[in-house]
């Protein structure tokens, strides 16, 4: 399921709002998301999930091309951990045809 | 800091575009809420600009009560992993600061 594939089914299960809202919604919602995590600022969603920021450390890399090493600075990543019910739900499925 | 959740985005929805107060609360639990349905029924999801919620299927593996150290098999399951895409990737990287 896509972005738009996302904001049409949301659209098409309720009567109020139209397609543009919903759209505007979605990226409002994404963006507010974005901007926490870039913040340093964690997301808990109860029954999904929570995301979080990991550490990496600093470390040596080397060019692919030329061979030469390069200082990689040490850096922050987004992490996800999918809540209990998510996990349970995900893992039901297994098994199941759809 | 303290963690965003549903009822700052809520807010935000209701801030910003002016939905009401329930078409707000509603957006916030559609939009996760179809998410998990999606991903309950095997189907991948792609946010573009964020991320994507893959599902990966793993094999059961041995593993170990670690009280008793008795051997115990992992049963095989469906997990969630998270992507982020790029260019929540390159957001977040600058960050220096120490997480609350």
């Amino acid at each position: 399921m896509t972005k738009s594939e996302l904001v049409e089914l949301i659209a098409s299960k309720q009567t109020q709002l139209s397609v543009k809202d919903v759209e505007l919604a979605v990226k409002t919602i994404i963006e507010h998301m974005s901007q926490a995590l870039a913040e340093g600022q964690r997301i808990e969603i109860r029954g999904f999930g929570s995301f979080s920021l990991h550490h990496r450390a600093a470390r040596v890399g080397r060019n692919p091309k030329t061979g030469e090493s390069v200082q990689l600075p040490a850096k922050y990543v987004p992490h996800f951990k999918p809540g209990k019910e998510l996990r349970e739900q995900v893992n039901e499925s297994v098994g199941q045809d759809y | 800091m303290t963690a965003l959740t549903k009822a700052e985005m809520a807010e935000r929805l209701y801030e910003e575009l002016g939905l009401n107060k329930r078409e707000a609360k509603e957006m916030v639990e559609a939009f996760f809420g179809e998410i998990r349905d999606a991903l309950s029924h095997n189907e991948q999801v792609k946010l573009s600009g964020f991320g994507n919620f893959d599902l990966r299927d793993k094999k059961e593996r041995p593993g170990r009560n670690p009280k008793t150290g008795e051997e115990i098999p992992i049963s095989a399951r469906r997990v969630v992993t998270f992507r982020p895409g790029q260019k929540l990737k390159q957001k977040v990287e600058a960050y220096a600061g120490t997480q609350s």
